[in-house]
Parts: C-alpha cells; sequence; structure tokens
C-alpha cells in the first residue's frame, strides 16, 4: 500500500491491521513517534493525518486515507514550527519521551482554535500523558504558541 | 606510540578528599591514579585531557557520566565542566562515557546510612567519607539518590578548569607568553593583543603538555551560567523528534525483539507451544529464555503479535501473591522479632503514652510502579569477542559485569552505551530486561538486536515501590504534640535490589524509615520503629525511596496530632522546628501560601514537610470540594538545595515531582491477584493529567551548607499535603493511599 509522510509517497508492504506507528517506525525508521501504551491512553504516538491529531498506535495502516506529518515533518531544528520553538522557549521537556505527541496534538488543535482558552487547552491536551509531570509548561506553551501563530 | 604513552601518564583521579571536603571553591591538588578511559578510544588528532574532557580539531567533548532520566542531568553536568572550561556549552558534543571505576559515585551510599542530613558531628562526617572511599573502591558508577550534583559539582569543575590550565600550558608554549599575560573567552586562550586562539587549534599541541596540578575554582561571583537561567542541551532535539532513545535506535541488518515472562512473578516457564506463533508473518524465531519466551521477527508489532500467539505454561509463583494477604503479612511483621531500627528514639514514648489520652491509627500506602513513559527497551549486538549494549540505564558498570557473568565474556569487552532515557524514576537502576536481550543475542550471534517490552510486560515486571504499614500512637498535652510513635513495617528495597547487583545488604535499612525518623522536629518524646516485612515480590528504589511514603506515614500523623491539640500545623511545626534551613522553608511556604486566610467555603489547605536526600522542602496544597469531587487548585512549595545551579529546571523538577507525588497519591496502586499484578497499562494506572494540575509555584531557599539535587525530594511531601487538605476542606481524614479509593477526584 502507499503511504505519504512528510511529503515522501512510500509503498510498504504490510498487513493491513499493522498500527501506523509501526509502519512508521519499523519500516520507514522514523521514530519521532513513540509506543507508550498502544491503547490510545498516553498520546506518544500522535501524529497528523492531513493535519489533524491521531494516535498512530490505534490507526491501522490501511485505514490511512490521508497524508501522514510527524513530528519530522512538523518542524526541524534549523526550521522550527511555531509550537515547537515555544516548547523550547519556555523549557517544557523533561525526559522528553512524551513531547513529540504532545507537541503534535498541540499543533493540530492550535489548527482549529487559534485562541483557546485554559479549560480548551486542558480538554484538548488531557489524553496525553506525561510521566514526568511537565504539564504546567505544557500549558504555558501552548498559550505561547497560540500567540506566536496568530501573530504569523 | 609516545603520544599514548604521555597522555597515558597523565591520567588522573580526581582526590576524594577535596570532594568529602566539600569547600565550594579554592586551590586542588590532582592525584594521579586510576585510569583515564577515554584513552582506549582516542582517534588520531583526538586529546582527552583529562576523564570529563576531550578535544579534536572538529570540538570538544564533554563526559557526563550521570544517567540522564528526564532530570536534565547530562545538561546540568555540561554547564558544571564548561562554566570553569570557558566554553559555550550548547557548541560541545556531551557523551556519558564509558562505564568506568573512575567515574563512580562517592555520595549516594550516604543514604543507606543512619546519618541525619542535619547531622554534621564527626562521626557523621567520617561515615560520609567512608562512603566516598567505598564508592571508590568498589567503582560504583551509578545515578540515583538526588546525587548528581553534590556528587559532581565539585568534580566536574576540577575538570573544566584542569583542561582549561593545560590548553593555556599550551598557549603559553606556542606563544612564549607567561601564564598571566593569558586568558580564557569562550573557547578561546586569549593574548594580550586581543588575538584569539582556539581551543581546537590546539588540540594536538596539549596532548604534550604536562598535567596542571594546581587549579584554582571560580569564586561564584564569576559564573556566567550556574546559577543563571540555563537552556538546557537536550531541548531542541526532544522538541523535535530528533533525539535518539534505546528505543529508537536503528543499525543495519537489525531485528527486532520482545519477550513475555511469567506474569506470576517469579513463577517460571514449565513449557512452551511457538507452533502458531512460529508461522506468522515476519517471525524469525521463537526462543525459550530465562522464564519465558523470545519471539524475535522483523518488525516489532509482529513480534508482540506472535509473543501473545506463544502458548505458555507457566508455573505458580513463590511469593505471596494477592494484595491482602500482602498486607496481613505486613501487619504480622511488626513485632519485636522483626524489628529492623530504631533509629529515633528521644524522651520517653511509652510513659508519655501512659494514661494519656492515646490516639491511635493506622495507615497503609500500597506497592507503585516506575512506569515510564518509554517501556524498557534495549539494543544489543553480540560477536565472539565483544557484547554492544545500548540502552538507558543508572548503573552501566553493573550491567558490564551482570553481562559478563552470563555470557562468561571478560568485562572488558563488553560495551555500555549509554542512551537518553525516557524517564525511570528508578526502574533503570535494574538490568533485568537488558540481561533478557543477552540471552536473545547469545542464541543469534553477531546480529544487532532489539528488543522492546510490551507496556503490559512492563507493568506486569516492574520491581515495584514497596507496600507499607504504619500503626501511629501519639498524644498532645496543653495545646502542644506530647508524644509521637509512629511503627513503619514495609518489605526492604536493600535487601531485594542489592541482592539483584550482586552486593550483600548489612544491617538495617534505612529505606524503611527515611523520612520519618530523621524530620528535624523536637517533640518531646518522639520514637520511629522499622520493621522488616519477610521479602515478598520483589521490589526496588522508586523516586524519593523510602521517603516516598513514609512522608504521607509521618506528615498525616503529625497533622492529625496538631488537630487533636487544637494548634495551627505550620505553627507547631515551627515551634517544635530545630533545623533553621526547614524552618525557613516552612516560613516560606506560609508566607507564599497566605496560611491561615479565609479561604471561603469547602476549601482547604494542607501542609506537609519532609527532609530527605538531605534537602527541606515544604508543601500547601489548596483544594476545592465539589460536588463531582475533589479539585486541586494551587500548591506552594518551598525547597532547600544549598544552591540553585539553575532556577528553570529546579522549577521544573519541583513541579514534576509534585505532580508525580500527587498524581500516585490519588489513583496509582499496583495490585496482586495470585501474583500476577492486576494493573497492566495506563487506564488502570493513570496519574494525574493535564486538566487535573494545578497551579505550582515554586521557592528555591539557599541556605543550607552543602548543595544537594532536586530530582527526587519534591515527591514525599505533596501525598500527604493533599490528605491534610481534603481533611481541612471536608473533614474526611483518609489513611490510606491511593485517595480515590476513599474520595472522587474532578
Ligand atoms: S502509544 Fe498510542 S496512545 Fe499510547
Ligand atoms: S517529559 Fe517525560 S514523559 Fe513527558
Amino acid at each position: 500500500m502507499k503511504l505519504t509522510v512528510n511529503g515522501k509517497t512510500y509503498d510498504v508492504d504490510v498487513e493491513d491491521d499493522m498500527p501506523l506507528l509501526w509502519v512508521l517506525r519499523d519500516e520507514l525508521g522514523i521514530t519521532g513517534p513513540k509506543y507508550g501504551c498502544g491503547i490510545a491512553q498516553c498520546g506518544a504516538c500522535t501524529v497528523h493525518e492531513d493535519g489533524v491529531a491521531v494516535r498512530s498506535c490505534q490507526l491501522a495502516a490501511s485505514d490511512v486515507v490521508g497524508e501522514i506529518t510527524t513530528i519530522e515533518g512538523l518542524g526541524t531544528p534549523n526550521a522550527l514550527h511555531a509550537v515547537q520553538e515555544a516548547w523550547i522557549d519556555l523549557q517544557v521537556a523533561q525526559c522528553g519521551y512524551c513531547q513529540a505527541g504532545q507537541i503534535m496534538q498541540a499543533a493540530s488543535f492550535l489548527d482549529l482554535n487559534s485562541e483557546p482558552t485554559d479549560d480548551q487547552i486542558d480538554a484538548a491536551m488531557s489524553g496525553n500523558l506525561c510521566r514526568c509531570g511537565s504539564y504546567l509548561r505544557i500549558r504555558e506553551a501552548v498559550k505561547t504558541a497560540a500567540t506566536k501563530l496568530r501573530a504569523v | 606510540m609516545g603520544r599514548v604513552k604521555t597522555i597515558a601518564r597523565r591520567s588522573f583521579l580526581i582526590g576524594s578528599a577535596a570532594i568529602a571536603g566539600g569547600v565550594a571553591f579554592g586551590t586542588y591538588l590532582y592525584k594521579r591514579e586510576g585510569e583515564n578511559p577515554l584513552l582506549a578510544d582516542l582517534k588520531p588528532g583526538e586529546t582527552a585531557l583529562n576523564p570529563y574532557v576531550k578535544i579534536d580539531a572538529q570540538g570538544i567533548t564533554l563526559i557526563t557520566p550521570r544517567a540522564d532520566v528526564g532530570q536534565g542531568a547530562w545538561s546540568m553536568q555540561a554547564h558544571m565542566i564548561a562554566e570553569e572550561l570557558d566554553i559555550d556549552p550548547a557548541t560541545a558534543t556531551l557523551s556519558p562515557g564509558p562505564a568506568s571505576a573512575i567515574y563512580y559515585n562517592g555520595v549516594v551510599g550516604a543514604e543507606g546510612l543512619p546519618i541525619a542530613a542535619t547531622s554534621d558531628t564527626l562521626l557523621a562526617r567520617t561515615g560520609r567519607d567512608a562512603v566516598d572511599v567505598a564508592g571508590k573502591l568498589m567503582g560504583l558508577h551509578i545515578t540515583g539518590g538526588s546525587s548528581t550534583v553534590p556528587d559532581m559539582y565539585d568534580r566536574l569543575r576540577m575538570a573544566g578548569a584542569v583542561a582549561r590550565e593545560t590548553l593555556i600550558r599550551a598557549a603559553m608554549k606556542q606563544t612564549g607568553l607567561p601564564r598571566d599575560q593569558l586568558r580564557t573567552e569562550n573557547g578561546c586562550v586569549v593574548l594580550p593583543d586581543g588575538l584569539r586562539i582556539e581551543y581546537l587549534d590546539m588540540a594536538v599541541a596539549a596532548a604534550d603538555i604536562e598535567p596542571v596540578q594546581d587549579v584554582t575554582l571560580r569564586d561564584p561571583s564569576q559564573w556566567r551560567y550556574l546559577t543563571k537561567p540555563q537552556k538546557r542541551t537536550d531541548m531542541v532535539a526532544k522538541s523535535t523528534g530528533t533525539l535518539t532513545y534505546g528505543i529508537d535506535m536503528m543499525m543495519d541488518g537489525m531485528v527486532y525483539a520482545t519477550t513475555r515472562t511469567n506474569p506470576a512473578l517469579g513463577g517460571g516457564l514449565i513449557g512452551f507451544d511457538a507452533e502458531a506463533a512460529q508461522g506468522m508473518r515476519g517471525v524469525r524465531s521463537v526462543l525459550p529464555i530465562t522464564g519465558g519466551v523470545a519471539v524475535v521477527a522483523d518488525n516489532t508489532w509482529r513480534a508482540f503479535q506472535a509473543a501473545q500467539a506463544v502458548e505458555c505454561d507457566w508455573g505458580p509463583s513463590p511469593y505471596i501473591g494477592n494484595t491482602d494477604e500482602q498486607f496481613d503479612a505486613v501487619a504480622n511483621s511488626m513485632t519485636d522479632d522483626h524489628q529492623d531500627s530504631r533509629f529515633k528514639d528521644e524522651g520517653d514514648v511509652v510513659a508519655a503514652l501512659d494514661g494519656a489520652d492515646v490516639i491511635e491509627v493506622e495507615y497503609r500506602i500500597p506497592y507503585l510502579a516506575h512506569a515510564p513513559l518509554e517501556p524498557m527497551s534495549v539494543v544489543v549486538k553480540m560477536s565472539q569477542s565483544r557484547l554492544d549494549i545500548w540502552t538507558g540505564t543508572q548503573i552501566p558498570r553493573f550491567v558490564q559485569a551482570n553481562m559478563a557473568k552470563l555470557t562468561g565474556m571478560d568485562a572488558g569487552n563488553i560495551h555500555v552505551h549509554v542512551l537518553m532515557s525516557g524517564g525511570s524514576f528508578g526502574r533503570r537502576l535494574e538490568d533485568d530486561y537488558i540481561a533478557q536481550a543477552v540471552e536473545i543475542a547469545m542464541q543469534l550471534p553477531d546480529t544487532p538486536i532489539k528488543m522492546i517490552w510490551q507496556r503490559e510486560e512492563d507493568f506486569s515486571h516492574d520491581f515495584p515501590r514497596p507496600l507499607a504499614m504504619a500503626h501511629a500512637k501519639g498524644a498532645v498535652k496543653s495545646g502542644a504534640l506530647d508524644a509521637f510513635d509512629l511503627s513503619i513495617a514495609a518489605p526492604s528495597v536493600a535487601e531485594s535490589s542489592l541482592a539483584r547487583l550482586g552486593q550483600p545488604a548489612i544491617g538495617p535499612d534505612v529505606a524503611i524509615v527515611a523520612g520519618a525518623w530523621d524530620q528535624p522536629f523536637a517533640i518531646p518524646n518522639y520514637r520511629v520503629t522499622g520493621y522488616r516485612t519477610p521479602a515478598m515480590v520483589p521490589i526496588s528504589s522508586w523516586r524519593s525511596v523510602g521517603a516516598s511514603g513514609n512522608g504521607f506515614l509521618h506528615e498525616s500523623f503529625m497533622d492529625e496530632l496538631c488537630h487533636a491539640a487544637g494548634v495551627d500545623p505550620l505553627a507547631e511545626r515551627l515551634r517544635l522546628c530545630w533545623h533553621d534551613p526547614s524552618r525557613k522553608v516552612l516560613e516560606a511556604v506560609g508566607e507564599m501560601s497566605d496560611w491561615g486566610s479565609d479561604l471561603g467555603p469547602n476549601r482547604g489547605c494542607g501542609l506537609a514537610f519532609t527532609l530527605a536526600f538531605g534537602v527541606p522542602v515544604a508543601e500547601v496544597v489548596e483544594v476545592l470540594s465539589t460536588d463531582d469531587g475533589i479539585r486541586i487548585d494551587k500548591v506552594f512549595v518551598a525547597a532547600d538545595v544549598g544552591r540553585v545551579l539553575d532556577p528553570v529546571n529546579f522549577e521544573a523538577q519541583v513541579q514534576g515531582g509534585v505532580i508525580f507525588g500527587l498524581g500516585h497519591a490519588m489513583n496509582c496502586e499496583l495490585t496482586y491477584r495470585d501474583g500476577v499484578p492486576e494493573q497492566d497499562n495506563f487506564h488502570a494506572y493513570e496519574g494525574m493529567r493535564l486538566y487535573q494540575t494545578p497551579q505550582i509555584t515554586v521557592r528555591g531557599l539557599e541556605n543550607g551548607n552543602k548543595i544537594r539535587g532536586i530530582g527526587e525530594p519534591a515527591v514525599p511531601p505533596a501525598a500527604p499535603a493533599l490528605a491534610n487538605a481534603i481533611f481541612a476542606a471536608t473533614g474526611q481524614r483518609i489513611r490510606e493511599l491511593p485517595l480515590s479509593k476513599s474520595i472522587d477526584f474532578i
């Protein structure tokens, strides 16, 4: 089957029900999306399908219809996305393992809601677990990113 | 030829005396002893100025041997070296270095001594010096116990200073100028006329310079990085998905594996049928390993699927298998013959309680899983003559020794490449998952193997924080605390985890009473007794170790007695506290939270204080009781680490510690049925989520006379401060964790 990831099209030969997460990580070598739980509880595997955040551990390869963007495609160290910039400015990451998922979730959310309230941020981001407890900076970074994005 | 030899002669080990002396700055003499482990792998043109600084024409590599599990240890260690070396840490490459005795930890062992951190007697100092010597003799290359900053603060700044002075010598030789005409700035030696010689251009010349023996550390007033807000060196990589964790390593020809061992811990494997699994797509082999099976495939998910398809005949667990029976065993161990310690015994508790109106209560805390978000994972490659291991670990030298035992290889041929850990909380003080991967590699030589545990395997094969019970008796007299008698029973972490590291556990286990026996309060009759429950399921250190639960036991009872006495819990603690830095964090948190002000209906504030790892921490939690449950609104924290080296990360570690403590207190427990942990993924072990996260205001104080770490100390007071706040808001006193068993949270 064909998959478009970060603007590049790949031909992959996998079972229909292989979760996208493992296609990305083990077939394509794209390791930004992380495995944390495999059951939609942590959000570490979050990627975008046509700009919308999805849990790649829950999305079967054959059900992918849109273009996939991973953290690597959102922005790079030399060309950061506004959300990544905010994450760095506010020094959000601790172990960092959840952060690719957090950032992808935040980027998709801000795309839909450019002026979120605190409650909306909390609701949108609460599916993403952070075992290190970086939540306060996540909340602040989403707000900072929203401001940055509105200024663009 | 001559070159390598010249360098070898210059290798040094920083003397323990200077570190044990604990002077913040001054002149040190370096001892020349021990091999610099960097010399073994030097490439042409590279010079290792000491075990922590390597330089070649392309750049400078700083060795940061304490593991980074999210607490920012790599970045902090780099900043310590860079401060004296005079470089911008962002321009250096960081490497954790090889497993080596030279990177021994001289501080962490002190947590095992029955010496209060507040004590500075000759005996206390001698004990700590002995720990330093023992750490050095044993080559204890280990990360833990919030010891990175106290252990490395002098050592790494000295390494930076030595490297700097050696480079200056090289410049003196090159220019003929005397020392006092040269200075350094941002990676360069600066000549009097302003001309700059880059360090990198002197990489080769410096190799021939006799090592500098005397270095003077800078006065803190001259610092450019330390104590200033730092930019952690890992932030960009962690925000762009470009950091390689153990789970992300990739190699040519690599295969993917997972293991499945008996979920009834210790039960072993009687037999298995792999026929169905063997026929599944991508499966290369199903192999027996100790206690279970491993599946090797061409994709992790295929390995996961096939592992589930293996039919296993498991043996029964040899341990007490049900949580109610486990608690019975704990309760039954509160007897004289199980008494493990009584480090605190002031006044006469028995006499004080005799005839008094005794308040007698019982507390319980559960087993807890570490569950770092990156599940246990490792890449291994084994050939005839060499074993390479890539993973996040806090114990590289134990890994080396244990894998040498497992494979029969010489430890010198085992190379542990430490990677950034996606969390640990103490889990990576164990090497069980590494041994499993090595068992696979022994059956599949010359093939790189990436082994990843399914989250379910990770939960069911953790070495949890032990459960514990406390029996507390107390009395109050004329509006003040008079007697406080706390008996704590728990299995011993030291006994369990040291046995796995092949080390003996001698004497009482301080962890059973840590954070309770050593608190700085002058209660007239004050006793803390530890009872050792005979070993049950294997257990280990969990963020803040013994204090993680004992803070709840001690501080809940403190609150109960204050209420019984009719005194304000803050005022009474201040009255009883004899340790100045501890008093000051209590005062600070009182001021920050406007303690005692009218909060309005259904609101309550709870206070707790724990001194752990030498760090006094006071926390106030404010909750609102609503129809939908408790909402945690605000937390105020004051903590004293002696000197805050990075206010930005300090705040992050305190906030993270509070969230970790609150989240587990709210809703986490590991319970067992027939030896099998019942919680196997995050749906059943949730912790805190963003919508529940309160405002957390942090203040760092600097009154302590020693520098300390902050990765753990903020955890212990969080649970009792929350429980005490719930009592203040609702009148409901909860004596068992998790609190969700007794009350709802929003
Ligand atoms: S791995 Fe997909 S939500 Fe946890
Ligand atoms: S930063 Fe470690 S899990 Fe979020």
